[in-house]
Protein backbone atom coordinates (compact mmCIF):
# COMPACT_ATOMS: atom_id res chain seq x y z
CA UNK A 1 0.00 0.00 0.00
CA UNK A 2 1.40 3.76 -1.20
CA UNK A 3 1.60 6.04 1.91
CA UNK A 4 -1.45 8.44 2.52
CA UNK A 5 -2.95 10.05 5.22
CA UNK A 6 -5.73 8.59 7.84
CA UNK A 7 -8.25 10.96 9.13
CA UNK A 8 -11.04 10.30 11.14
CA UNK A 9 -14.17 13.13 10.63
CA UNK A 10 -16.09 14.41 13.01
CA UNK A 11 -18.84 15.10 11.34
CA UNK A 12 -20.16 14.78 7.49
CA UNK A 13 -19.78 18.46 7.36
CA UNK A 14 -16.04 17.86 8.20
CA UNK A 15 -15.64 15.17 5.75
CA UNK A 16 -17.14 16.67 2.92
CA UNK A 17 -14.55 20.18 3.81
CA UNK A 18 -11.41 17.73 3.35
CA UNK A 19 -13.07 15.87 0.68
CA UNK A 20 -12.98 19.47 -1.02
CA UNK A 21 -9.47 20.41 0.29
CA UNK A 22 -7.84 17.19 -1.51
CA UNK A 23 -9.66 16.21 -5.00
CA UNK A 24 -6.94 12.73 -4.48
CA UNK A 25 -8.79 11.65 -0.93
CA UNK A 26 -11.33 9.13 -0.30
CA UNK A 27 -14.05 8.45 1.79
CA UNK A 28 -13.20 4.87 3.55
CA UNK A 29 -16.20 3.63 5.88
CA UNK A 30 -15.95 -0.61 6.10
CA UNK A 31 -13.02 -0.75 3.60
CA UNK A 32 -13.84 -3.79 1.90
CA UNK A 33 -13.28 -2.64 -1.53
CA UNK A 34 -11.31 0.28 -0.67
CA UNK A 35 -8.27 -1.10 1.36
CA UNK A 36 -7.80 -4.73 -0.98
CA UNK A 37 -7.78 -1.82 -3.60
CA UNK A 38 -4.89 -0.09 -1.88
CA UNK A 39 -3.32 -2.89 -1.13
CA UNK A 40 -3.05 -4.02 -4.68
CA UNK A 41 -2.08 -0.28 -5.15
CA UNK A 42 -4.69 -0.08 -7.56
CA UNK A 43 -5.97 3.14 -5.64
CA UNK A 44 -3.29 5.69 -4.48
CA UNK A 45 -5.37 8.43 -2.37
CA UNK A 46 -3.40 10.61 -0.87
CA UNK A 47 -5.88 10.93 2.49
CA UNK A 48 -8.73 8.44 3.85
CA UNK A 49 -11.22 9.84 5.49
CA UNK A 50 -13.11 8.07 7.65
CA UNK A 51 -16.63 8.53 8.10
CA UNK A 52 -17.11 4.68 10.02
CA UNK A 53 -19.77 5.41 13.08
CA UNK A 54 -20.75 9.17 12.12
CA UNK A 55 -24.09 9.41 13.71
CA UNK A 56 -25.40 11.18 10.95
CA UNK A 57 -25.10 7.89 8.57
CA UNK A 58 -26.37 6.25 11.05
CA UNK A 59 -30.29 4.39 11.98
CA UNK A 60 -32.86 2.00 10.38
CA UNK A 61 -36.52 3.45 10.46
CA UNK A 62 -39.72 2.10 8.96
CA UNK A 63 -42.42 4.97 8.08
CA UNK A 64 -44.76 6.36 5.90
CA UNK A 65 -44.69 3.77 3.31
CA UNK A 66 -40.56 3.54 2.96
CA UNK A 67 -38.05 2.21 4.53
CA UNK A 68 -34.69 4.63 5.30
CA UNK A 69 -31.22 2.90 5.76
CA UNK A 70 -28.77 5.07 7.29
CA UNK A 71 -25.73 4.69 4.79
CA UNK A 72 -23.27 3.69 7.32
CA UNK A 73 -25.60 0.53 8.03
CA UNK A 74 -23.66 -2.67 8.12
CA UNK A 75 -24.66 -5.32 6.21
CA UNK A 76 -24.90 -7.58 8.97
CA UNK A 77 -27.30 -4.99 10.62
CA UNK A 78 -29.43 -5.13 7.06
CA UNK A 79 -29.50 -8.53 7.50
CA UNK A 80 -30.45 -8.99 11.08
CA UNK A 81 -32.59 -5.73 11.20
CA UNK A 82 -35.99 -7.30 12.97
CA UNK A 83 -37.42 -3.68 10.36
CA UNK A 84 -35.84 -4.52 7.76
CA UNK A 85 -37.22 -8.09 7.79
CA UNK A 86 -40.74 -6.84 8.52
CA UNK A 87 -40.76 -4.06 5.83
CA UNK A 88 -38.63 -5.61 3.04
CA UNK A 89 -38.11 -9.01 4.17
CA UNK A 90 -36.43 -9.73 0.70
CA UNK A 91 -33.98 -6.93 1.56
CA UNK A 92 -32.77 -8.53 4.66
CA UNK A 93 -32.11 -11.72 2.79
CA UNK A 94 -30.16 -9.95 -0.29
CA UNK A 95 -27.87 -8.45 2.71
CA UNK A 96 -27.39 -11.87 4.52
CA UNK A 97 -25.69 -13.53 1.26
CA UNK A 98 -23.43 -10.56 0.47
CA UNK A 99 -19.66 -11.51 0.66
CA UNK A 100 -19.05 -13.42 3.68
CA UNK A 101 -19.49 -13.37 7.18
CA UNK A 102 -16.36 -10.69 7.77
CA UNK A 103 -16.91 -8.79 5.22
CA UNK A 104 -20.33 -8.03 6.46
CA UNK A 105 -19.48 -7.25 9.89
CA UNK A 106 -17.73 -3.95 8.27
CA UNK A 107 -18.49 -4.00 4.68
CA UNK A 108 -21.75 -0.79 4.30
CA UNK A 109 -25.01 0.04 2.44
CA UNK A 110 -23.52 3.18 1.34
CA UNK A 111 -20.00 2.20 0.65
CA UNK A 112 -21.04 -0.76 -1.67
CA UNK A 113 -23.71 2.01 -3.81
CA UNK A 114 -20.87 4.38 -4.11
CA UNK A 115 -18.76 1.67 -5.23
CA UNK A 116 -20.98 0.49 -7.86
CA UNK A 117 -19.27 -2.71 -8.60
CA UNK A 118 -21.42 -4.73 -11.50
CA UNK A 119 -21.54 -7.94 -9.60
CA UNK A 120 -22.64 -6.35 -6.24
CA UNK A 121 -25.60 -7.16 -4.69
CA UNK A 122 -27.23 -3.77 -3.01
CA UNK A 123 -27.50 -1.90 -6.72
CA UNK A 124 -30.48 -4.68 -7.78
CA UNK A 125 -32.15 -4.24 -4.26
CA UNK A 126 -32.19 -0.17 -5.01
CA UNK A 127 -32.89 -0.39 -8.59
CA UNK A 128 -35.34 -3.51 -8.27
CA UNK A 129 -37.71 -1.13 -5.84
CA UNK A 130 -37.00 2.42 -6.96
CA UNK A 131 -35.48 3.47 -4.28
CA UNK A 132 -33.80 7.20 -4.18
CA UNK A 133 -30.18 8.00 -2.97
CA UNK A 134 -30.06 10.64 -0.24
CA UNK A 135 -26.50 12.57 -0.79
CA UNK A 136 -24.82 15.18 1.65
CA UNK A 137 -26.57 17.55 -1.38
CA UNK A 138 -29.72 16.58 -3.13
CA UNK A 139 -32.19 12.82 -3.55
CA UNK A 140 -31.00 10.75 -6.46
CA UNK A 141 -33.50 8.41 -8.15
CA UNK A 142 -32.02 4.89 -8.77
CA UNK A 143 -32.38 5.27 -12.26
CA UNK A 144 -30.89 8.23 -12.49
CA UNK A 145 -27.98 7.30 -9.82
CA UNK A 146 -26.37 3.76 -11.45
CA UNK A 147 -24.14 5.16 -14.77
CA UNK A 148 -22.25 2.19 -15.65
CA UNK A 149 -19.09 0.00 -14.24
CA UNK A 150 -18.26 1.45 -11.30
CA UNK A 151 -20.03 4.42 -12.60
CA UNK A 152 -22.72 6.74 -10.42
CA UNK A 153 -24.30 10.04 -10.60
CA UNK A 154 -22.55 11.54 -7.26
CA UNK A 155 -20.13 14.23 -7.72
CA UNK A 156 -16.61 14.69 -6.07
CA UNK A 157 -17.26 15.60 -2.64
CA UNK A 158 -21.02 14.01 -2.33
CA UNK A 159 -21.63 11.70 0.12
CA UNK A 160 -24.38 9.19 0.72
CA UNK A 161 -26.21 9.60 3.84
CA UNK A 162 -29.21 7.13 3.53
CA UNK A 163 -31.33 4.93 0.88
CA UNK A 164 -34.85 5.65 0.76
CA UNK A 165 -37.15 2.06 -0.21
CA UNK A 166 -40.89 2.47 -0.94
CA UNK A 167 -42.05 -0.68 0.26
CA UNK A 168 -43.33 -2.61 -2.52
CA UNK A 169 -46.21 -5.15 -2.46
CA UNK A 170 -44.02 -7.87 -2.37
CA UNK A 171 -40.28 -8.37 -3.49
CA UNK A 172 -37.48 -11.44 -3.63
CA UNK A 173 -33.61 -11.52 -4.64
CA UNK A 174 -32.02 -14.59 -6.01
CA UNK A 175 -28.51 -15.10 -6.83
CA UNK A 176 -25.60 -17.17 -8.85
CA UNK A 177 -23.00 -17.18 -6.09
CA UNK A 178 -19.58 -16.96 -8.11
CA UNK A 179 -18.24 -20.32 -6.17
CA UNK A 180 -15.12 -18.93 -5.14
CA UNK A 181 -15.59 -14.60 -4.92
CA UNK A 182 -19.22 -14.91 -3.46
CA UNK A 183 -20.33 -12.16 -6.05
CA UNK A 184 -23.26 -12.59 -8.39
CA UNK A 185 -22.57 -14.00 -11.73
CA UNK A 186 -26.26 -12.97 -12.24
CA UNK A 187 -28.59 -11.42 -9.18
CA UNK A 188 -32.17 -10.95 -9.98
CA UNK A 189 -34.25 -8.85 -7.82
CA UNK A 190 -37.57 -9.05 -8.88
CA UNK A 191 -40.71 -6.54 -7.04
CA UNK A 192 -44.52 -5.91 -7.50
CA UNK A 193 -44.99 -2.15 -6.38
CA UNK A 194 -47.30 0.66 -6.85
CA UNK A 195 -45.83 1.54 -9.98
CA UNK A 196 -45.82 -1.80 -11.24
CA UNK A 197 -43.67 -4.88 -11.73
CA UNK A 198 -39.93 -4.22 -11.84
CA UNK A 199 -36.97 -6.55 -12.67
CA UNK A 200 -32.87 -5.37 -11.80
CA UNK A 201 -30.62 -7.88 -13.10
CA UNK A 202 -26.65 -7.30 -11.25
CA UNK A 203 -23.61 -9.32 -12.08
CA UNK A 204 -24.57 -9.83 -15.54
CA UNK A 205 -24.33 -6.91 -17.62
CA UNK A 206 -21.06 -4.06 -17.15
CA UNK A 207 -24.03 -2.77 -14.65
CA UNK A 208 -26.84 -3.13 -12.80
CA UNK A 209 -29.99 -2.60 -15.37
CA UNK A 210 -33.91 -3.50 -15.82
CA UNK A 211 -35.09 -6.35 -17.44
CA UNK A 212 -38.19 -4.42 -18.89
CA UNK A 213 -39.08 -7.38 -21.32
CA UNK A 214 -39.53 -9.84 -18.02
CA UNK A 215 -41.39 -6.97 -16.78
CA UNK A 216 -43.84 -6.68 -19.16
CA UNK A 217 -44.06 -10.05 -19.33
CA UNK A 218 -44.81 -10.51 -15.27
CA UNK A 219 -47.49 -7.33 -15.58
CA UNK A 220 -49.44 -9.40 -17.48
CA UNK A 221 -48.95 -12.70 -15.24
CA UNK A 222 -46.59 -12.47 -11.86
CA UNK A 223 -45.83 -16.42 -12.49
CA UNK A 224 -42.12 -18.36 -13.63
CA UNK A 225 -44.41 -19.88 -16.33
CA UNK A 226 -44.58 -16.09 -17.70
CA UNK A 227 -40.72 -15.87 -18.50
CA UNK A 228 -40.79 -19.32 -20.51
CA UNK A 229 -39.11 -18.35 -23.82
CA UNK A 230 -38.36 -14.97 -23.06
CA UNK A 231 -34.50 -14.62 -23.31
CA UNK A 232 -32.83 -11.88 -22.02
CA UNK A 233 -30.57 -10.38 -25.56
CA UNK A 234 -26.92 -11.64 -24.04
CA UNK A 235 -25.08 -8.90 -26.93
CA UNK A 236 -24.52 -6.44 -24.19
CA UNK A 237 -23.72 -8.46 -21.16
CA UNK A 238 -20.04 -9.62 -19.50
CA UNK A 239 -18.19 -12.66 -20.81
CA UNK A 240 -15.55 -14.60 -18.88
CA UNK A 241 -13.99 -17.22 -18.10
CA UNK A 242 -16.59 -18.00 -15.56
CA UNK A 243 -19.48 -17.40 -18.36
CA UNK A 244 -19.80 -16.36 -21.38
CA UNK A 245 -22.63 -13.97 -22.22
CA UNK A 246 -25.53 -16.26 -23.61
CA UNK A 247 -24.63 -18.85 -20.74
CA UNK A 248 -25.06 -15.06 -18.41
CA UNK A 249 -28.16 -14.62 -20.29
CA UNK A 250 -30.12 -17.70 -19.20
CA UNK A 251 -28.35 -17.25 -15.56
CA UNK A 252 -30.65 -14.48 -15.57
CA UNK A 253 -33.90 -16.09 -16.39
CA UNK A 254 -33.47 -18.92 -13.94
CA UNK A 255 -32.71 -16.60 -11.22
CA UNK A 256 -35.29 -14.58 -12.14
CA UNK A 257 -37.30 -18.01 -11.97
CA UNK A 258 -36.30 -18.55 -8.75
CA UNK A 259 -36.91 -15.25 -7.49
CA UNK A 260 -40.71 -15.99 -8.32
CA UNK A 261 -40.58 -19.41 -7.26
CA UNK A 262 -39.81 -17.76 -3.73
CA UNK A 263 -42.89 -15.46 -4.28
CA UNK A 264 -45.14 -18.41 -4.45
CA UNK A 265 -43.68 -20.52 -1.81
CA UNK A 266 -41.96 -22.73 -3.80
CA UNK A 267 -38.35 -23.59 -3.93
CA UNK B 1 2.12 8.73 11.62
CA UNK B 2 -1.34 8.25 14.22
CA UNK B 3 -0.80 7.48 17.56
CA UNK B 4 -3.34 4.75 18.83
CA UNK B 5 -4.63 3.04 21.69
CA UNK B 6 -6.17 -0.26 20.53
CA UNK B 7 -7.14 -2.93 23.73
CA UNK B 8 -5.78 -6.25 23.00
CA UNK B 9 -6.89 -9.48 24.43
CA UNK B 10 -7.67 -6.94 27.74
CA UNK B 11 -4.69 -4.94 27.72
CA UNK B 12 -4.33 -1.33 26.00
CA UNK B 13 -1.67 -0.96 23.44
CA UNK B 14 -0.45 2.64 22.96
CA UNK B 15 1.44 3.00 19.45
CA UNK B 16 2.55 5.33 16.76
CA UNK B 17 2.20 3.91 14.10
CA UNK B 18 2.43 4.62 10.18
CA UNK B 19 -1.04 5.63 8.80
CA UNK B 20 -1.64 2.81 6.42
CA UNK B 21 -0.38 0.06 8.80
CA UNK B 22 -2.78 -2.83 8.37
CA UNK B 23 -3.87 -3.82 12.10
CA UNK B 24 -2.81 -7.68 11.35
CA UNK B 25 1.12 -6.00 10.94
CA UNK B 26 -0.16 -3.98 14.09
CA UNK B 27 -0.41 -7.54 16.07
CA UNK B 28 2.10 -9.24 14.78
CA UNK B 29 4.96 -6.79 14.07
CA UNK B 30 4.04 -4.30 16.95
CA UNK B 31 2.48 -6.82 19.61
CA UNK B 32 4.44 -9.98 18.60
CA UNK B 33 1.47 -11.58 18.38
CA UNK B 34 1.95 -13.75 15.83
CA UNK B 35 -0.75 -16.41 16.14
CA UNK B 36 -2.78 -14.27 13.71
CA UNK B 37 -1.71 -15.02 10.36
CA UNK B 38 -1.93 -13.63 7.32
CA UNK B 39 -2.31 -16.11 4.49
CA UNK B 40 -3.48 -14.64 1.08
CA UNK B 41 -3.27 -10.46 1.89
CA UNK B 42 -6.11 -10.22 -0.83
CA UNK B 43 -8.59 -10.33 2.14
CA UNK B 44 -9.89 -13.88 0.45
CA UNK B 45 -8.71 -16.68 3.33
CA UNK B 46 -9.72 -15.09 6.68
CA UNK B 47 -6.57 -16.78 8.65
CA UNK B 48 -6.27 -12.91 9.84
CA UNK B 49 -9.69 -13.22 11.47
CA UNK B 50 -9.87 -11.55 14.65
CA UNK B 51 -12.62 -10.15 16.67
CA UNK B 52 -12.88 -6.25 16.98
CA UNK B 53 -15.57 -5.26 19.30
CA UNK B 54 -17.59 -8.72 19.29
CA UNK B 55 -17.73 -9.05 15.69
CA UNK B 56 -15.06 -11.12 13.23
CA UNK B 57 -13.48 -9.33 10.90
CA UNK B 58 -10.58 -9.73 8.98
CA UNK B 59 -7.49 -7.81 10.51
CA UNK B 60 -5.94 -7.86 6.66
CA UNK B 61 -8.39 -5.32 5.78
CA UNK B 62 -8.54 -2.58 8.69
CA UNK B 63 -6.23 0.02 9.18
CA UNK B 64 -4.68 -0.07 12.72
CA UNK B 65 -5.98 3.79 12.75
CA UNK B 66 -9.63 2.35 11.96
CA UNK B 67 -9.06 -0.10 15.33
CA UNK B 68 -8.03 3.00 17.44
CA UNK B 69 -9.99 2.67 20.71
CA UNK B 70 -11.83 -0.40 19.49
CA UNK B 71 -11.56 -3.80 21.63
CA UNK B 72 -10.10 -6.77 20.10
CA UNK B 73 -9.30 -10.57 20.66
CA UNK B 74 -6.86 -12.77 19.04
CA UNK B 75 -6.52 -16.27 19.24
CA UNK B 76 -3.98 -15.72 21.95
CA UNK B 77 -6.93 -14.24 23.88
CA UNK B 78 -8.85 -17.59 24.09
CA UNK B 79 -6.95 -19.61 26.56
CA UNK B 80 -7.84 -18.44 30.12
CA UNK B 81 -5.36 -19.46 32.73
CA UNK B 82 -3.30 -21.95 30.98
CA UNK B 83 -7.01 -23.69 29.78
CA UNK B 84 -7.32 -24.11 26.05
CA UNK B 85 -11.12 -21.86 24.71
CA UNK B 86 -13.56 -25.39 24.16
CA UNK B 87 -13.34 -24.00 20.49
CA UNK B 88 -9.49 -24.99 20.61
CA UNK B 89 -10.16 -28.04 22.95
CA UNK B 90 -12.76 -28.90 19.44
CA UNK B 91 -10.59 -28.57 16.85
CA UNK B 92 -7.94 -30.12 18.65
CA UNK B 93 -9.81 -33.24 19.68
CA UNK B 94 -11.57 -33.28 16.19
CA UNK B 95 -8.32 -32.67 14.24
CA UNK B 96 -10.19 -30.00 12.71
CA UNK B 97 -6.53 -29.41 10.90
CA UNK B 98 -3.55 -30.46 9.06
CA UNK B 99 -1.02 -27.86 8.49
CA UNK B 100 -2.66 -25.79 11.31
CA UNK B 101 -1.78 -22.60 9.45
CA UNK B 102 -5.77 -21.54 9.27
CA UNK B 103 -6.85 -22.65 12.35
CA UNK B 104 -6.34 -19.38 14.44
CA UNK B 105 -8.83 -17.68 11.78
CA UNK B 106 -11.15 -20.69 11.71
CA UNK B 107 -11.37 -20.64 15.59
CA UNK B 108 -12.03 -16.94 15.68
CA UNK B 109 -14.59 -17.21 12.69
CA UNK B 110 -16.17 -20.13 14.51
CA UNK B 111 -16.17 -17.63 18.06
CA UNK B 112 -18.37 -15.30 15.58
CA UNK B 113 -20.60 -17.79 14.50
CA UNK B 114 -22.16 -19.25 17.45
CA UNK B 115 -22.40 -15.94 18.67
CA UNK B 116 -25.13 -15.47 16.27
CA UNK B 117 -26.33 -19.16 16.21
CA UNK B 118 -25.22 -21.46 19.10
CA UNK B 119 -26.87 -24.75 17.64
CA UNK B 120 -25.66 -23.81 13.63
CA UNK B 121 -26.69 -26.73 11.30
CA UNK B 122 -24.21 -28.08 8.48
CA UNK B 123 -25.31 -25.52 6.01
CA UNK B 124 -24.95 -22.70 8.51
CA UNK B 125 -21.61 -23.80 9.35
CA UNK B 126 -20.54 -24.05 5.59
CA UNK B 127 -22.39 -20.44 5.77
CA UNK B 128 -20.30 -18.92 8.68
CA UNK B 129 -16.89 -20.14 7.80
CA UNK B 130 -17.24 -18.85 4.61
CA UNK B 131 -14.86 -16.60 4.60
CA UNK B 132 -12.41 -19.07 5.77
CA UNK B 133 -10.30 -21.39 3.40
CA UNK B 134 -8.57 -24.26 4.48
CA UNK B 135 -6.54 -25.82 1.40
CA UNK B 136 -5.67 -29.10 3.59
CA UNK B 137 -8.73 -30.83 5.35
CA UNK B 138 -11.30 -30.84 2.82
CA UNK B 139 -13.76 -29.42 6.03
CA UNK B 140 -15.06 -32.38 7.51
CA UNK B 141 -13.20 -32.02 10.41
CA UNK B 142 -13.59 -28.06 10.78
CA UNK B 143 -17.34 -28.95 10.69
CA UNK B 144 -16.82 -31.53 13.40
CA UNK B 145 -14.93 -29.19 15.36
CA UNK B 146 -17.66 -26.59 14.93
CA UNK B 147 -20.41 -29.06 16.27
CA UNK B 148 -18.31 -29.82 19.08
CA UNK B 149 -17.32 -26.97 19.88
CA UNK B 150 -21.33 -25.94 19.65
CA UNK B 151 -21.93 -28.48 22.09
CA UNK B 152 -19.27 -27.61 24.74
CA UNK B 153 -20.12 -23.66 24.55
CA UNK B 154 -23.82 -24.94 25.56
CA UNK B 155 -22.30 -26.88 28.42
CA UNK B 156 -23.48 -30.05 27.21
CA UNK B 157 -20.72 -33.12 27.26
CA UNK B 158 -20.28 -34.78 23.95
Amino acid sequence: MYALNYVKAKSLKEAAAILAKNPEAKLLAGGMTLIPTMKQRLARPTHVVDIAGLSELRGIVSKGGKLVIGAGTKHHDVATSAVVRKAIPALAGLAAEIGDPQVRNRGTIGGSLANNDPAADYPAAVLGLGASVVTSKRSIAAEDYFQGLFATALDAGEVIVRVEFPLPKRAAYSKFHHPASGYAMAGVFIAQTAGGVRVAVTGAGPGVFRWTAAEAALAKSFKPAALEGLALDASGLNSDIHADRDYRANLVRVMAKRALAKLSGRK
Amino acid sequence: MAKVTIKVNGKNQTRTVEDRMLLVDFLRDELRLTGTHVGCDTSQCGCCTVHVDGRAVKSCTVLAAQANGANIVTIEGMAKNGKLHPIQRAFSECHGLQCGFCTPGMIMATAGLLKDKPNPTDEEIYKGLEGNLCRCTGYINIVKAVKMSAKLLRGKKH
